[in-house]
C-alpha cells in the first residue's frame, strides 16, 4: 500500500467517521430512548435527561415480563430449530450438490433459488387457514415449518458454494495411507466442511430470528408468538402511558446478542452472504 | 480443471459398469438431496396452489358454511378497487427508490472498503455489518421513535432545516412517512448489496485498472469503461435479489404507519385482508397477484437485462 499523505489521512479519517455514523446512529437512538424516562421521553433530546433502568425492570421483572419473556423463550426455541432441522437438511443436499453427479441437481438449485424470492404473505393466508383447522396455529411447530421456507434455500446455496471449495482428494489421501472411511471423513473433511455449516447457521439464524411476517400472522398468543411479533403488540405500564420505553429495551435485548454474534464471526459471515450469491 | 478430468475417464470404462455407477450414485444424490427439494416444495408450492384454488371462492371465515364457487369474481374485486392499485403504485415506488439509493450508497460503501488499508477496512466492515445483524422491526421502531412527533428529536436537531419544525408530524402525510420507511429499509439493507458489490470489485482484473491508468484514463472513465462492465453480474444479482425483496416489504410500514395515508403496501393488504378481516377468498386472489408480480419482475430481470441468475450465483 502507498504511503499516505497527511491529506489523504484527513480524508480517510473523514469517511471513516461517516461510515461510523452511519452504521451506528440507529443503535445509539435506540439505545438512548431505552434509558429515557417515561415522563421525559417528549423532551426532544437525544441522550436522556435522566439515566435509568426503570424500562428494563419493567420488561424483565415488572409489569411487561408476562409479554417479554415467553416470546424471547419462544424466538430463541423456534429459531434454534428451524436452524438445525435447515442446516441438516441442507447439509446433506449441498453434499450430494458438490460431490456427486447425478440429474437434477440444476433442479434442486433452481429451487431453492425459486424459493428464497418467494413472496412470504403468500404463503401466510393458506397457512393460517390450514394450521387452525389441523391445529397448528399458535404452536412452535407451526412457525417452526415455514420457517424452513425462509432457511433452507439460503442454507443449500451457501453450503454448496462452501463445499465445493473443500479438496475432497484428501479423503482419498488419508484411505490410501491407511485410515478407514470414516476416519478420512471425520478427520480430513469434518474440519474444513465445519467452519461452513457454522457460518450457514449463523446467516439461517439471523434469518429465522429476524422474521415478522409468519410471527405475527401465524400466533395468537404468548404460547408461540416470537419477539419481533410481540414487539408490535407492547402497551405501556397504564393505558395512559405510551410503550416507548419497554419497546425500546426489549428491542436493544434482542439486539445485543446477534450483533455480538456479528462482530465475532464477521469475516465467516461476509464469506457465507457472498460466496452463495457471487461466483468466488 | 480437475472435474472434468475426473469425470471423463470413466467414459472409457464398460458401459455397463459405467450406467450402473451412475444409476447408484444418482440414488444416493437424490437421497441425499430429496428431502431437503421436498421440504422446499411441500412449504411453498402447496400453499400457493391452495390460495390459487381459495381465490375462486367467496370465502370468509367469519361465515364459513356461505363458501361458494365465484370464478375470478375475486379478481375482479381487487382489480377494480382503488385501494390495491394505490398499494401497487406505493411498493412499487418504495422499491424503486431503495433499490436505487442502495445501489449508489452501497457500491460508495463497497468502494471505500474496498480501498481501504488493511487496518481500516476491518473496522469498516465490522461496522457495515451492524445493520445487516439488527432485527428489521428494531429499525422500524428506532427509525420511528427519531422521527416521532412525541419522542422524537430530529425535529429539533433539523428545525434550521425548510419544512421542518417541531409540530412537523412525520407521520401523518403520505410523503414523509414513505421518506421514514424507505429510510429505515434502505439503513437495515445497504450492507447487503455493498458486500455483494465488493465481492465483485475484487474479480475486477487490477491488471486491466493499472493498464488503464497507465495510459492516462481518469477515475471517472476507469470506473465506467473497466470497472462497472466488469461486475456487471454482481449489480445485476444484487438489484434483482433487492428488488423483489423490496417489493415484499411489511415489517417497516407495518410499525410505522401500520398503512395509514396512503402507504398501504400489497404484503399489508394481503395481510389485513386475510388476517385481519378473515376474507380468505379474496386474500389468497391479492395473495396470488402479489406472487405473479415477483415472477413478472424476475421475468423482466431475466429479459431485459439478460441475468443469468445461475451462473451469476456461481452455478456456470
Amino acid at each position: 500500500m502507498r504511503t499516505m499523505t497527511p491529506k489523504l489521512r484527513i480524508w480517510w479519517g473523514v469517511i471513516t467517521v461517516l461510515v461510523l455514523v452511519y452504521a451506528l446512529f440507529p443503535v445509539f437512538s435506540i439505545i438512548a430512548t431505552s434509558f429515557k424516562l417515561p415522563s421525559q421521553l417528549n423532551l426532544g433530546t437525544f441522550l436522556p435527561k435522566t439515566w435509568t433502568w426503570s424500562n428494563y425492570e419493567q420488561i424483565l421483572t415488572g409489569s411487561a415480563k408476562d409479554l417479554f419473556l415467553p416470546a424471547l423463550r419462544n424466538s430463541i426455541g423456534i429459531s434454534l430449530i428451524a436452524t438445525a432441522v435447515a442446516v441438516v437438511l441442507a447439509t446433506l443436499a449441498a453434499y450430494a450438490i458438490a460431490r456427486l453427479d447425478f440429474p437434477g441437481k440444476r433442479l434442486i438449485l433452481t429451487t431453492a433459488l425459486g424459493v428464497s424470492i418467494f413472496p412470504v404473505v403468500s404463503i401466510v393466508t393458506p397457512l393460517f387457514n390450514l394450521w387452525r383447522n389441523i391445529g397448528l396455529y399458535d404452536t412452535w411447530l407451526g412457525l417452526i415449518i415455514p420457517y424452513l421456507s425462509l432457511t433452507l434455500p439460503i442454507s443449500i446455496w451457501t453450503l454448496a458454494a462452501f463445499f465445493r471449495q473443500i479438496p475432497w482428494e484428501l479423503e482419498q489421501a488419508a484411505q490410501v495411507d491407511g485410515a478407514t472411511p470414516w476416519q478420512a471423513f471425520r478427520k480430513a473433511i469434518v474440519p474444513l466442511a465445519a467452519p461452513g455449516v457454522f457460518t450457514t447457521a449463523l446467516i439461517a439464524f439471523f434469518i429465522a430470528w429476524n422474521d415478522f411476517v409468519y410471527g405475527i400472522s401465524l400466533t395468537s398468543t404468548s404460547a408461540a408468538r416470537p419477539v419481533p411479533a410481540a414487539l408490535a403488540f407492547f402497551t405501556g405500564a397504564s393505558q395512559f402511558e405510551e410503550p416507548t420505553g419497554a419497546i425500546s429495551a426489549a428491542a436493544v435485548i434482542v439486539t445485543i446478542p446477534v450483533v455480538i454474534l456479528v462482530l465475532l464471526f464477521q469475516r465467516q459471515i461476509v464469506s457465507g452472504l457472498t460466496q452463495g450469491a457471487v461466483k468466488g | 480443471m480437475t472435474a472434468d478430468v475426473a469425470t471423463q475417464a470413466p467414459e472409457h470404462a464398460p458401459k455397463t459398469a459405467r450406467s450402473d455407477r451412475a444409476r447408484s450414485e444418482a440414488r444416493l444424490g437424490w437421497w441425499l438431496a430429496g428431502p431437503a427439494f421436498v421440504v422446499m416444495l411441500a412449504v411453498t408450492i402447496y400453499p400457493i396452489l391452495q390460495a390459487l384454488y381459495d381465490s375462486l371462492f367467496n370465502y370468509r371465515l367469519t361465515a364459513p358454511d356461505d363458501k361458494a364457487f365465484i370464478g375470478l369474481n375475486n379478481y375482479k374485486v381487487v382489480l377494480t378497487d382503488s385501494l390495491f392499485w394505490q398499494s401497487l403504485w406505493v411498493t412499487t415506488l418504495i422499491m424503486v427508490v431503495s433499490v436505487v439509493v442502495e445501489l449508489v450508497l452501497g457500491f460508495a460503501l463497497a468502494l471505500v472498503m474496498h480501498r481501504a488499508i488493511t487496518s481500516l477496512r476491518g473496522l469498516l466492515r465490522t461496522a457495515i455489518l451492524v445493520p445487516y445483524g439488527i432485527i428489521t422491526v428494531v429499525s422500524a421502531f428506532a427509525w420511528f421513535y427519531a422521527f416521532d412527533i412525541n419522542s422524537g428529536f430530529i425535529n429539533h436537531w433539523f428545525d434550521w432545516v425548510p419544512g421542518i419544525d417541531p409540530n412537523l408530524n412525520w407521520f401523518a402525510h403520505q410523503g414523509t412517512s414513505l421518506f421514514v420507511i424507505i429510510a429505515s429499509e434502505i439503513w437495515k439493507t445497504t450492507p447487503f448489496i455493498s458486500l455483494l458489490l465488493l465481492a465483485g470489485l475484487s474479480q475486477v482484473p487490477t491488471e486491466l485498472e493499472e493498464a488503464a491508468e497507465v495510459d492516462g484514463a481518469t477515475w471517472g472513465q476507469r470506473l465506467r469503461r473497466v470497472v462497472l462492465p466488469n461486475m456487471k453480474a454482481a449489480i445485476m444479482v444484487a438489484v434483482l435479489f433487492r428488488a423483489l425483496d423490496a417489493f415484499r416489504i411489511f415489517d417497516n410500514v407495518f410499525i410505522m404507519t401500520n398503512g395509514a395515508n396512503n402507504t398501504n403496501v400489497l404484503s399489508l393488504l394481503a395481510y389485513n385482508t386475510s388476517i385481519n378481516r378473515l376474507e380468505i377468498g379474496l386474500g389468497s386472489a391479492i395473495s396470488v397477484i402479489l406472487f405473479l408480480c415477483v415472477i413478472l419482475i424476475c421475468f423482466i430481470a431475466i429479459k431485459l437485462f439478460k441475468v443469468d441468475l445461475a451462473s451469476a450465483r456461481g452455478e456456470g
